[in-house]
């Protein structure tokens, strides 16, 4: 490859070819795809937020109502503490391992990224049962709380980076793993010192990749409403103020108000994201040497022992979790047993809902990868049309902002809407498998992004030259090229299918009850240990799938990226 | 990954899609009749109720969708322009009040409504709906905590504002649990309006934290997480049975409650078959179905005691008036917001 595009190029700009019209085109599909699956549902939904209960236009008069609620402004303050401490606490957590991971030579480095998505795994019912065991007021080692409750902010803040630390290390590790190997050795002869250069050299490379890393975080924490519902007590943040309107109080007009309430913050990082955005330069220039980390003992060692501790904590925290599953009853019985996994003489739908789970993780993870990278690389790589892949560019971003609850409640009154013709996927596997896509979508699609971003916009020119068609491009070079993230948007679609909640929990029907929403109906019904049990079993599928990944990854790795070692 | 073709890759989008679709449509089973009938009540129970309605009418296949009380009613309410569900068997008599008032319910007198006793149907005639079983307020004590903690086993409602208490006292939010509005409105029914809120400043200096979930409170004190959770009885009684150290204690005021209720969606394409499971679900059959769990049930002649489920259940049961607290019940849940729910501390 690096022979083939080392003949020196100038950027061309060539006319509208067949090619472009072809990728304009497939630009439209997206569009339409984004159209239906993201922009008309959340019309349905949020423009209640401007009628009364019968349905009738009354402009802003909920806004009013909403804004004179002083509780709400409790709400905004507790929301913004939450997203802005976990925030940081993610970011940095996540930065240095990702680090780590990339840059050091430290043994176990394969294990310690296998560990480190393990949250990813785990429905948010599984750190809050964890946190319960450890820090309630039964807890093994709640003495180190220093008598402050788990039921608040510090088991908010806990459970959200647990939940989001592999989020953003997914988004960081492929920003630090694209690296060009010959500006550190510039760095190195010119006498620049590691600090110099990590400002100088690695913060500027990777820093798209962090700034998405951070507004992901940020905007996954202000939406979840999963966490501060099990563990948060009575802290009120912006999402339970719409679990109680909604499922509350069925008052769907005020839901929708704090859903476009909560959408702004998501508005203002996509702004922010397009700014930086124009600043990127591509990395990864068809002339790079990709970077190979040299060995340092005491560098190493002491990554070795960062990484370490923070899997010993991830890995306490599902080890907790599997002795809740065999527990026979916490705290008063703690005899061992496997009567727990017996979930066919319990509720949602037994060992049933795990299959249908299975299957429609699958469906997602397979179609959602051709879709969102596709789409990426079309909004990426298409010269001109820039209103279309502006547009489109938010609609991906924007299913991030929508809490799950919200979209779910969105898809019933698009799609079960008497006059839409796509009425018949109601009620079906099809729209479980496209709201989790859409759900999902933002994510993936930044991951794609960046590797995509990375790549020097000569490979196309060079084959635009010699008369390629794009599509060949795209099929030998550029899914080559990107297959690691590939894979790991494929693997990231199917772990969030097997644990999310929120937004299929008013999509399922009789014939496909899920796994994760029996999980979370069987703690509510107070069987703790059987919730904890099919937690465990989501965990373990997922760390199954998680694995062969990881062996389809090193064959293809060989075979596919070679290019990436000298 | 050996996609040769980019087209290639959205076909096997369509055809997977149209797949999924087909998959979907033939998983429709042999019964000369499919009902879809929404429900809240206990999973567990599902199996029993639809096996046992089965044995009288093994020509109806009842398909169940079931969740938490608010998931259910939202989803009904959400679905209004096209309904989904045949019959809802086993909600809140308050939510189907509300699809009552959307016009979503389909009223039919079943065959044995003069059994049914007046409490537990709707008083229109023909009525929208008729009941199951009560599920009752109650509180759950944890014997085991409260000796450790020193928090006396209380008798009334009133005893929760002791300062004995404070601290150790959880219960549901009502903006977001049914539960919790019963508790609520029943207060206020029983030591008036403004009685009732000085009940509640009073209360609110002991609680520990409000739930989002209404069974949640009896769950936490099942767990030894709070020593004293106010809830509802039947949640109290399953855990007992499953070893916790509880007792279920009726306060000596009175308690509030709410019925579960059946009926069926106005619009339902399969009206003969919706009506015979109506039917059966106020049978005599159906009540003894139920008060293997309940102890208070729609033919009151039929009731036997219920294991761990405390005898004077019935007669505490006060005279709880539904239209008062539809009619109050966002002006009562914003007077709670303002009074309790903005002052939990904000960081």
């Amino acid at each position: 490859m690096t022979t083939a595009a080392a003949i020196p190029l100038p950027e061309i700009k060539p006319k509208l070819s067949g090619d472009d019209r072809i990728m304009r085109g497939f630009i439209l599909l997206v569009g339409v795809w984004m159209v239906i699956a993201v922009l008309l549902p959340l019309y349905f939904m949020l423009s209640k937020s401007f009628e009364d209960n019968d349905g009738n236009f009354i402009g802003l008069l909920n806004y009013a109502e909403y804004f004179s609620t002083p509780a709400l402004f409790y709400s905004i303050e507790n929301s913004f503490f939450i997203a802005v401490v976990s925030t940081v606490i993610t970011i940095t957590l996540a930065f240095i391992y990702a680090y780590a991971l990339t840059r050091s030579l430290m043994p176990f480095r394969g294990a310690f990224k296998v560990i480190a998505m393990i949250p990813l795994l785990a429905p948010s019912l599984l750190p809050a049962i964890s946190f319960v065991y450890f820090f309630g007021n039964q807890g093994v080692i709640k003495g180190v709380l220093m008598g402050e409750t788990i039921y608040g902010p510090i088991g908010i803040i806990m459970g959200e980076v647990f939940y989001t630390l592999p989020h953003a290390l997914m988004i960081l590790v492929t920003a630090l793993s694209t690296a060009d190997g010959r500006l550190y050795e510039a760095a190195i002869s010119l006498r620049a010192g590691k600090i110099k250069t990590f400002f100088t050299v690695t913060l500027p490379g990777i820093k798209y990749g962090l700034i998405s890393a951070i507004f992901v975080v940020f905007t996954l924490v202000i939406t979840d409403f999963g966490i501060p519902k099990v563990i948060g007590g009575q802290f009120n943040v912006l999402a339970t103020d719409i679990y109680k309107q909604v499922i509350g109080q069925q008052n769907f007009e005020m839901g929708a108000v704090v859903s476009v309430v909560l959408l702004i913050p998501a508005i203002a990082a996509f702004l922010v994201d397009r700014i930086v955005q124009r600043k990127q330069v591509a990395l990864l220039t068809a002339r790079a040497v990709p970077l190979e980390p040299k060995k340092s003992r005491g560098f190493d060692t002491a990554m070795g022992i960062y990484c370490a501790t923070i899997a010993f904590v991830i890995l306490a925290i599902i080890g907790m979790a599997i002795y809740a599953s065999l527990v026979t009853f916490w705290p008063y019985n703690l005899t061992l047993g496997f009567t727990n996994y017996d979930f066919d003489v319990m509720d949602g739908g037994g060992w049933e809902s795990f299959g249908n789970s299975l299957r429609m993780a699958a469906y997602t993870a397979v179609f959602g990868t051709a879709i969102i990278f596709t789409g990426a690389y079309m909004v990426e790589k298409t010269k001109g049309f820039a209103l279309a892949r502006g547009a489109i560019q938010f609609l991906c971003i924007l299913p991030m902002a929508v809490p799950g609850m919200v979209l779910g409640l969105a898809y019933i009154f698009f799609f079960n809407h008497p006059d839409n013709p796509l009425g018949m996927i109601y009620g079906t596997m099809v729209i479980l498998v496209v709201v989790t896509i859409s759900h999902f979508y933002t994510v993936s699609h930044l991951t794609a992004l960046t590797a995509l971003k990375q790549m020097d916009p000569e490979f196309e020119a060079v084959s635009a030259s010699l008369k390629v068609p794009f599509f060949r491009t795209f099929l030998r070079v550029t899914v080559p090229v990107c297959l690691p993230a590939i894979l790991d948007i494929s693997i990231y679609l199917f772990v969030n299918a097997m644990t999310t909640v929120s937004a299929v929990i008013f999509l399922y029907s009789s014939d496909t009850n899920l796994a994760s929403v029996a999980a979370l109906n069987m703690d509510d019904a107070g069987d703790v240990a059987p919730a904890a049990a099919m937690s465990v079993m989501i965990v373990l599928a997922s760390a199954t799938v998680r694995i062969l990944h990881a062996i389809l990854t090193r064959g293809l790795a060989r075979r596919l990226q070679a290019w990436r070692k000298r | 990954m050996h996609i040769k073709s980019m087209p290639k890759s959205i076909t096997r989008v369509l055809a997977a899609t149209a797949v999924g679709v087909f998959t979907a449509g033939i998983s429709a089973p042999l019964f000369a009749e499919t009902l879809t009938v929404y429900t809240a009540v206990e999973a567990e129970d599902l199996k029993k109720y639809a096996a046992r309605f089965n044995e009288d009418h093994p020509d109806i296949k009842i398909k169940w969708v079931r969740d938490s009380t608010g998931i259910v009613t939202a989803k009904l309410l959400a679905e209004k322009n096209n309904p989904k569900a045949d019959v809802v068997w086993g909600l809140a008599a308050t939510s189907l009040m509300l699809l009552g008032e959307e016009n979503m319910l389909q009223p039919y007198a079943p065959k044995g409504l003069d059994k049914l006793d007046p409490k537990f149907r709707d008083s229109k005639n023909p009525p929208s709906w008729t009941g199951m079983d009560a599920w009752v307020a109650s509180i759950c004590y944890n014997t085991v905590e409260g000796k450790k903690n020193g928090v006396p086993k209380p008798t009334s409602w009133k005893d929760l504002t002791k300062p004995a208490y404070k601290g150790h006292v959880i219960m549901p939010n009502p903006n977001s649990s049914g539960t919790g509005f019963l508790d609520v409105s029943s207060w206020l029914q029983l030591f008036g309006e403004e009685g009732g809120w000085k009940f509640m400043d009073a209360l609110h200096e002991n609680i520990a934290r409000y739930t989002h979930s209404g069974s949640k409170p009896c769950k936490l004190a099942a767990a030894g997480e709070i020593t004293v959770g106010v809830s509802f009885a039947f949640r109290g009684a399953k855990s007992k049975a499953k070893g916790a150290p509880l007792d279920i204690v009726i306060p000596t005021e009175g308690i509030g409650w709410d019925m579960e209720a059946t009926s069926i969606i106005k619009g339902t394409k399969k009206l003969k078959a919706a009506q015979t499971l109506v039917d059966w679900s106020i049978s005599e059959k159906a009540n003894k179905m139920y008060n293997e769990g309940y102890a208070v049930i729609g033919i009151p002649s039929l009731a036997k005691p219920v294991k761990y489920f405390p005898k004077e259940v019935a007669t505490k049961m006060i005279d709880n008036d539904f239209a008062w607290a539809a009619k109050n019940r966002k002006r009562i849940l914003s007077e709670w917001q303002k009074r309790f729910d903005s002052k939990s501390d904000p960081k």
